[in-house]
């Protein structure tokens, strides 16, 4: 057994929920227990997805497990498919059901369905979220492309180059705009867009991925062994660098002209981006040697280091990865920057690293904020796990040059604010910035009065010192007690309501009895 | 009445939570206790799925996750229990008790967690306490993950000394429902009010002869059924939701107690009055409007009892993810004969009757709001019934609120 507050990958499922969920006309069905299903609000809430997962469970419950719950998912594949008939199914496990051992993928093939039935083998107890996903991905794309033949590319004289991009998923940590902006790229150097897997594609389009000269890894966590199996079964090159941070797009420009054999100085010439010249202006000099540390996927931590110490200017004091798969990339990057790499699904190890190492910067998920805050330190999101803020209305990539330009934003931001906590620090007695605002007292008579600095160990003076001009009626103590209940955000707006509720009233004293005729009154 | 009532039965695939989900609020309830569920990575993913916005600097729920070795028979269950539960203490120190929550993979497994508890307890000579419970998906359903946590505490109570008396009010109300009750019940002569579960699990109420339960939630049956063996008198009522369910709960619960129906109508006459006045507003929004309850929280027949004679709401289908007779009997009383009650789910079923009734609300869990919103159906999440304060006078007129805002708001919008 291992303790875990918080876990940053979900159950490998999850990711073959991602596949599913990224594509059109494929349909999951899952062997799980009721409750399972809580995995849908991950798509419908997080990432605000007007439709529900093409994600079916069986439900199983206590009840069923001594009849047939075999028989349970035969019959709701069968359901799923005459309802939803989609192109291909996906059949996979959750963790309570692998205990059960129905077999559902020899099950469902068994069924003669129309449809190519897809088994997953997603080992739950050993497993996590990204394996799910590129297993997911890699089982498809194989069983699809099983029997196809490599396409004979003519020579690119003259014709435009076709590339595929893999690996951008539902869920993942900026997709949606990274996409955008690698065509973006790819436009610049004349390369033209075959298809985009699994984010949009259809299983017709999976069968066209041959097609393309070569593939483009966008994210080696889903990717990966895709790209891999491709390029053995169908010769197709592809293109390793991830192109998010200046330097490594222009490196991602330089591989891909390479590749189709370009001269890439045109295209980098014509590139437009503004972190260079804003990580210049003097403004930034205090940047410098910012203590940070890293975590988060792979892919993305990789990119960090190199744009923190490259593009930023910061110190890199820690790197670590939750991704197992890619322990040996961190670690050679970590090396580069003389630190070892802490690789950990561990949040506990994290932060007692994070703790010991006191640094500036937090750069990581959505997890390390609730480090960075319980440890005070400045922070800012950059790899998966993240919650619904981090899939934003606005563009927002993290790859290509517009991609710098919100990663400069992002990551300088949380820094202004740590600076302008420094001088409140400094400077606690300053008139409108210090670490608890007082109850805003009016603004009239005897406000001037009101002791901000004095503890709650002397007696009320804020409550002791009311307006001298009468009409305001005095709260009962176990008035105020109770206003206190109300939440802060409202609190203002209840009292004040009261207040005016008992002067209309010519209530001298204000009960427990009269906050709520007000509220009553009022309403919210 | 309730013969009337059609109650059919469903069976299939359902969108509901598990039990584990009650940790979400109970934890945030009992400030003394810590939650650890034993089971999958899929049970610490739900967790912070549902709780993970909220950002806590110390969360006092957590899992210990099984591996392939302990599947395997590698490592002894009991021994990793043992260890997961001293390396969680030592870094809490303050935690008072500890349930240990047992999920669907600790079930299928059979590892018996009632006997870890009982072992763990006495190797730490009552330091701290050490419960068991089950929120599995296989046994529970969302808010009854509450029912199988406070019925594990029952055995803890104290017992009641036998020439006292109590009044003891279970199922989670949020910290401002209470005291607003114990103060009408303190106004009506009944001193001693308790709650199940308590603020601190350190102050567990007694519980004897002399006590008299009422449920404040309809989820908590067997917490009932627990607290009659230990010789408590189950009070029956409907739920005080709205001015006529917090009156006839009142009132139940005082009568029982021998309080006169005089004072009892003095005691709340104000209060009464200023919810009906409060609610009128929220009236005129929602009369004549239709609304469908998808099957959630068992709290779908009393808040729709509420909507439909309170707020002239037509009801068009109640889903209900099960039906405990021994809790609602009162509430269907109260009910129109012509609702169409669905116990059990069969979603693609449901959601096809659903979109034919096309009602102009629909209360949903989060799965499903979002896709039905983009369908052109009005929805309110149910989750949030659950973790707002809407029981009692005072809120009545929130709890109709939380109904009109999503009206409201698809009136404003105009882009």
């Amino acid at each position: 057994m291992e303790l875990t507050v918080w876990t940053y990958e979900g159950p490998p499922h999850i990711g073959a929920m991602r596949i599913a969920a990224s594509m059109d006309a494929v349909h999951c069905v899952l062997h799980a227990p009721v409750g399972d299903s809580y995995a849908d609000l991950l798509f419908t809430m997080i990432t605000r997805s007007a439709e529900r997962p093409p994600v079916s469970y069986t439900t199983f419950q206590a009840r069923d497990l001594g009849g047939d719950t075999a028989e349970l998912f035969k019959t709701r594949l069968q359901a799923t498919y005459d309802r939803f008939q989609p192109q291909v199914m996906l059949i996979g496990e959750a963790c309570t059901a692998e205990l059960l051992q129905d077999q559902p993928g020899a099950l469902a093939q068994g069924m003669g369905l129309p449809i190519p039935v897809v088994p997953l083998e997603l080992p739950a107890f050993s497993r996590k979220e990204n394996w799910g996903a590129s297993e997911t991905f890699h089982t498809l794309v194989r069983h699809l492309l099983r029997g196809h033949s490599p396409v004979n590319h003519s020579p690119f004289n003259g014709r435009q180059p076709l590339a595929n991009l893999l690996g951008p998923t539902a869920l993942g940590f900026r997709c949606r705009d990274d996409i955008t902006e690698v065509r973006r790229l790819l436009d610049s150097l004349g390369v033209a867009v075959n298809v985009i897997a699994p984010a949009g594609a259809t299983p017709a389009d999976l069968l066209r991925i041959p097609n393309a000269d070569f593939n483009i890894c966008l994210y080696p966590e889903v990717a990966h062994s895709t790209c891999v199996w491709l390029e053995r079964m169908f010769r197709q090159p592809w293109v390793r660098t991830v192109p998010i941070g200046v330097g490594a797009t222009r490196d991602f420009i330089t591989e891909v002209a390479q590749v189709i054999g370009i001269d890439p100085a045109p295209a980098l010439a014509a590139a437009k981006t503004r972190l260079p010249w804003y990580s210049r202006s003097v403004d930034s000099t205090y940047l410098t040697g910012k203590r940070v540390f890293i975590f988060g996927d792979a892919t993305h931590v990789t990119a960090a280091a190199r744009i923190a110490t490259e593009e930023l200017g910061f110190t890199v004091v820690g790197l670590g990865t939750y991704s197992r798969e890619f322990a040996r990339e961190v670690r050679a990057a970590a090396e580069q920057y003389g630190v070892e790499a802490l690789i950990t699904d561990d949040y506990l190890q994290v932060e007692a690293q994070v703790a010991a190492l006191q640094p500036e910067l937090v750069l990581g998920t959505q997890m390390e904020r609730h480090i960075a805050k319980r440890l005070g330190i400045p922070c800012a999101v950059m790899s998966a796990p993240v919650h619904v803020q981090d899939f934003p209305a606005r563009y927002a990539p993290q790859m290509g040059f517009e991609g710098a330009n919100v990663i400069f934003d992002t990551w300088v931001h949380p820094l202004m604010m740590g600076l302008e906590e420094h001088l409140i620090t400094m400077f606690r007695e300053d008139s409108e910035f210090h670490d608890h605002a007082p109850p805003a007292p009016p603004i009239n008579a005897g406000a001037a009065a009101v002791d901000i600095n004095a503890g709650a160990s002397s007696p009320a003076p804020v409550a002791a010192a009311p307006d001298s001009s009468s009409d305001t009626p005095q709260w009962q103590a176990d008035a105020e007690q109770e206003l206190r209940k109300i939440p802060f955000f409202v609190r203002g707006k209840a009292r004040r309501n009261t207040e005016q509720f008992a002067r209309e009233r010519g209530l001298a004293v204000i009960t427990v009895e009269t906050l709520y005729d007000a509220k009553a009154h009022f309403g919210r | 009445m309730t013969a009337e009532l059609t109650i059919t039965r469903e069976r299939g695939e359902c969108q509901t939570f598990c039990g584990l989900a009650g940790i979400v609020w109970l934890h945030r309830k009992m400030q003394d206790a810590f939650f650890l569920v034993v089971g999958s990575r899929t049970c610490a993913h739900l967790m912070q799925s549902a709780a993970g916005v909220m950002i806590f600097a110390e969360p006092r729920f957590a899992t210990a996750v099984l591996q392939d070795r302990d599947l395997a028979g590698l490592a002894d269950c009991n021994e990793e229990l043992d260890r997961v539960v001293s390396e969680l203490l030592a870094r809490r120190p303050d935690i008072g008790t500890l349930f240990l929550v047992a999920s669907c993979p600790s079930e299928v497994i059979k590892l018996d967690l009632d006997r870890a508890a009982e072992r763990l307890s006495a190797s730490r000579g009552g330091a701290v306490r050490i419960v068991a419970y089950s929120g599995s998906g296989l046994d529970t359903r969302f808010t009854q993950g509450e029912d199988t946590c406070l019925t594990a505490l029952v055995p803890q109570m104290p017992a009641l000394p036998s020439s006292e008396r109590s009044l003891l009010i279970v199922g989670t109300l949020a910290d401002v429902v209470e005291d607003q009750f114990t103060r009408l019940f303190n106004e009506m002569g009944i001193s001693t009010v308790d709650f199940l579960p308590p603020r601190r699990v350190a102050d567990l109420p007694p519980v004897g002869t002399g006590t008299l339960v009422i449920a404040a939630q309809p989820f908590v049956g067997e917490t009932l059924a627990a607290l009659r063996q230990r010789g408590a008198t189950v009070i029956p009522a409907p739920f005080p939701f709205g001015v006529e369910g917090t009156t006839l709960w009142l009132t139940a619960a005082a009568t029982a107690w021998g309080v006169t129906a005089e004072r009892v109508a003095a005691v709340i006459a104000a209060p009464a009055a200023r919810a009906t006045q409060a609610l009128a507003r929220y009236r005129e929004l929602l009369a004549g409007k239709r609304i469908t309850f998808l099957p959630d929280s068992q709290l779908e027949i009393p808040l729709a009892r509420f909507l439909a004679r309170e707020c002239g709401m037509e009801l068009v289908e109640l889903g209900v993810p099960y039906l405990d007779r021994r809790m609602l009997d009162a509430e269907l009383a109260l009910l129109p004969p012509s609702v169409r009650i669905i116990e059990g789910q069969d979603l693609e079923t449901q959601l096809t009757r659903l979109r034919q009734d096309r009602p102009d609300m629909t209360v949903c869990g989060l799965g499903l709001a979002n896709p039905l919103e983009a369908e052109g159906l009005t929805t309110k999440w149910s989750i949030e019934l659950v973790f707002s304060p809407v029981q009692g006078f005072n809120q009545a007129a929130d709890l109709a609120e939380l109904f009109a805002r999503p009206l409201q708001r698809r009136q404003r919008l105009v882009v």
